[in-house]
């Protein structure tokens, strides 16, 4: 009988070669993730190729690491993310890894793993973080969720170089040009210096869009304009402060610094100081570049004249808008090892820089060492448009949450209700005395502290 | 033997004699829809009365303490005052606005109608959530196309989203836009039921068209009236999209509705027990307003009949 060359023993033999051969690379990884699924719910970013990069990320980590991954990009349009969290926490089942907005870890911290192992080893690589990632993610001394790169934004002053030099009379760029040195003008980028040139554009008629509605835009300028005139609403031990010189200062500026602003602020929502800025109506916004980027696609000769720089200062010190993302698995993920490789991963340098430039600059990460990304550098017309826009040593400035250093439970409420721009909305648009604001947001804070 | 088994006249089974009664049956073709309503009612709705009676973090029974508490606040009271403004202004406008157009729609003659209804429906067909944003655009603070043909002829700006009074204005406005068209057609459908002897008979009697309108239609529509008006408030009530969409409850809180006040205080600020209890609020009375015009309904249909 001819036969085709292939005996039993040849079979039997390349077959447990074979079954060693696969095996080996599972045990390889079974050392360092635990292999299987992993079900990812990730922030749906504003800039298209910023999904590309991190599915790109992923699924290569996914390949090299046999882990079988399905990856969603949840919008934050309509607070579906928001909608996404609270299913999954009341089902408790879903994705093994979220995306959790700037407030939600403490308000699922109980289902959420500890990610001390991971900052531990982060921490020790690339350095310090900034507090308020601190105070947002760690929940009584544990690390609850790892704060991420993607989606994380700063919202420093946006504004219009030749609008502000002609009508603001400052030069932002020699203010804060794009190196590592200020000039000579920036220690006088105060809240006063802002007043004037606010003044002088919304003579010009192109006043500085600074939205005063209950959105995260308006909570975030209008929270670190508070925190720069030493105006807390509730102490670290969540004791009501509200009653005091600096609030009714910061109250006392801002009805003057509405004079200066387009009447229609105490409604404009998120999208409304983007398309003044585009437009053209407007010198100066606190925004992430995504203005920028857009004004350069449909506006260039807008775009062209954008300029980056820090908020400015006021007798409390200098303090960045900065609205920070976290990533997250729930103790109730099947696949906790990789979840957790996986964020690490996602958080390591090169794909921080990865992410960075895909998203042309939009992505902050939580680390200070990470600031040196040459994306910001290289990002233009104007060259350097965004090199201001993560903080930097020579801003003298801190990121900053609003609410802070209220207890975040207190925070969250004070945040999503806008409470502050409230008050400043009462005495501007009521025309209140000062003292009825507070007295009302006094209640108000009262009813946030219940247990 | 087995040739015996198998010519004996089969017995009818339990299975059969159940199908055979009508209740079961009826009973068997209404499963799918008991099933339903169980799973996405009955069941949500007894899930968020559990979660109403938890504390904040739900990991302790606190019984009323939430509704209390909501008591308790000045803003939940604003809420509850502009829910009722809202509801009770959108849902009368949209009754007496729904109630003149049907009457217009049946006087025309029986050609041209069918275009007319199919035109006048239309608010109602656009998903509200779309139609909403391009009311949205239409009172856009800086780009609204209303101001900018209002300044055409020399007027000036109006805070359409701005001011509390524009603002509920605004917010019922759309309301009514798009609630009406199904107030139209349920009273088109009524009308066009009242036999027209009654109309004959009273004209015959000498009644004037105030008179007939009084004492011939209203009676005949009374149970579609009480219908309608119990269906649009219970929904106007539990209007989200509107609201959400046009204000999100601004300016300074002045426009939140129960469903937009128990999203912002439930979901995005982390209090889902306290949201669920602001949700639930007006559950009782509605379901006691519903329970005595359903009752009407039921005797004056009995009467009828």
């Amino acid at each position: 009988m001819e036969g085709n060359g292939i005996t039993r023993r040849s079979v039997l033999r390349a077959g447990a070669a074979g079954m060693a051969a696969s095996a080996l690379p599972l045990v390889n990884v079974h050392g360092q993730t635990s292999g299987g699924k992993l079900a990812l719910g990730l922030w749906d970013h504003w800039v298209p190729a910023g999904n590309d990069a991190m599915r790109r990320i992923v699924m290569d980590w996914g390949q090299k690491n046999r882990v079988d991954i399905q990856l969603d990009f949840i919008t934050s349009v309509g607070n579906k993310n928001l909608l996404t969290i609270a299913a999954e926490s009341q089902a408790k089942q879903g994705h093994d890894v979220l995306s959790f907005p700037t407030w939600e870890i403490h308000a699922q911290s109980e289902l959420l793993e500890p990610m001390d192992d991971v900052m531990g080893r982060l921490a020790q690589k690339y350095g310090a973080l900034n507090p308020i990632v601190e105070y947002l993610a760690k929940v009584e001394g544990k690390w609850r969720a790892v704060p991420a790169v993607s989606g994380s934004q700063n919202k420093p002053s946006l504004g219009r170089i030749d609008l502000l030099k002609q009508h603001g009379g400052i030069d932002v760029q020699a203010m804060y040009p794009a190196n590592d040195t200020a000039g000579s003008a920036a220690d006088d980028w105060t809240w006063d210096t802002f007043l004037k040139a606010a003044e002088g554009c919304h003579k010009a008629g192109v006043p500085f869009g600074l939205p005063l509605g209950n959105f995260p835009d308006a909570n975030d300028w209008v929270g670190s304009l508070f925190r720069s005139f030493g105006a807390e609403l509730v102490n670290a031990k969540g004791e009501i402060t509200a009653k005091s010189d600096g609030v009714r200062a910061v109250l006392a500026y801002a009805q003057k610094l509405c004079q200066f602003l387009p009447n229609d602020v105490f409604y404009w929502d998120d999208a409304s100081n983007n398309r003044a800025l585009i437009s053209g109506k407007s010198a100066l916004i606190f925004n992430p570049p995504s203005a920028w980027a857009v004004a350069k696609r449909d506006a260039p000769q807008v775009a062209e004249q954008c300029w980056s720089f820090p908020a400015p200062a006021g007798v409390a010190g200098r303090f960045t808008p900065y609205l920070p993302y976290f990533w997250g698995a729930w103790s109730f993920s099947r696949n906790k090892g990789a979840a957790k490789a996986l964020v690490e991963y996602l958080s390591e340098r090169e794909q921080a820089q990865a992410m960075v430039t895909a998203s042309n600059g939009y992505d902050i990460p939580p680390f200070a060492s990470m600031t040196d990304f040459d994306a910001w550098a290289k990002e233009g017309p104007p060259t350097g448009v965004v090199y201001n826009y993560p903080v930097r040593p020579h801003h003298k400035a801190e990121q900053f949450i609003a609410d802070y250093p209220a207890p975040p439970a207190v925070a969250v409420q004070m945040y999503n209700q806008g409470i502050q721009a409230k008050m400043i909305a009462r005495v501007v648009q009521n025309k209140e005395p000062v003292d009825r604001a507070i007295a009302w947001v006094t209640r108000e804070l009262e009813g946030f502290q219940r247990g | 033997m087995s040739d015996a088994v198998l010519l004996a006249p089969p017995r009818p089974n339990a299975l059969r004699r159940m199908a055979r009664r009508n209740s079961t049956t009826a009973f068997l073709l209404t499963l799918p829809l008991i099933l339903l309503i169980l799973g996405l009612v009955v069941y949500p709705f007894c899930y968020a009365v559990y979660l109403s009676t938890l504390n904040k973090r739900q990991t302790r029974f606190i019984g009323w303490d939430n509704f209390s508490f909501l008591l308790g606040r000045e803003t939940f009271w604003d809420v509850v005052f502009q829910s009722v403004l809202f509801a009770v202004t959108a849902v009368l406008l949209k009754a007496a606005i729904g109630f003149i157009l049907a009457h217009v729609l049946h006087a025309l003659p029986a050609k041209g109608q069918r275009k007319w209804r199919g035109m006048l429906l239309v608010p109602w067909v656009i998903p509200p959530a779309i139609s909403t944003l391009a009311w949205w655009w239409l009172f856009d603070p800086s780009y609204s196309a209303f101001n900018w043909a209002l300044m055409g002829f020399g007027v000036d700006p109006v805070p359409w989203l701005g001011a509390t009074g524009w603002a509920r204005f605004s917010v019922i406005l759309v309301n009514v836009w798009y609630g009406s068209p199904f107030f139209m057609i349920m009273y088109l459908a009524a009308l066009k039921s009242v036999p027209d002897q009654l109309y004959e008979a009273s004209a015959i009697d000498g009644a004037s068209g105030w008179q007939k309108l009084r004492f011939v239609t209203f009676p005949m529509m009374r149970n579609i009236i009480s219908i309608t008006v119990l269906f649009s408030l219970i929904v106007t009530f539990a209007n989200f999209d509107i609201v959400r969409i046009l204000t999100n409850g601004g300016p300074q809180d002045s426009t939140h509705v129960f469903a937009t006040y128990a999203f912002q205080v439930g979901i995005q600020s982390g209090d889902i027990p306290l949201g669920a209890s602001v949700s639930l609020f007006m559950f009782p009375l509605l379901a006691v307003f519903a329970i005595f015009t359903l009752r009407g309904v039921n005797k004056r249909t009995k009467e009828m009949a």
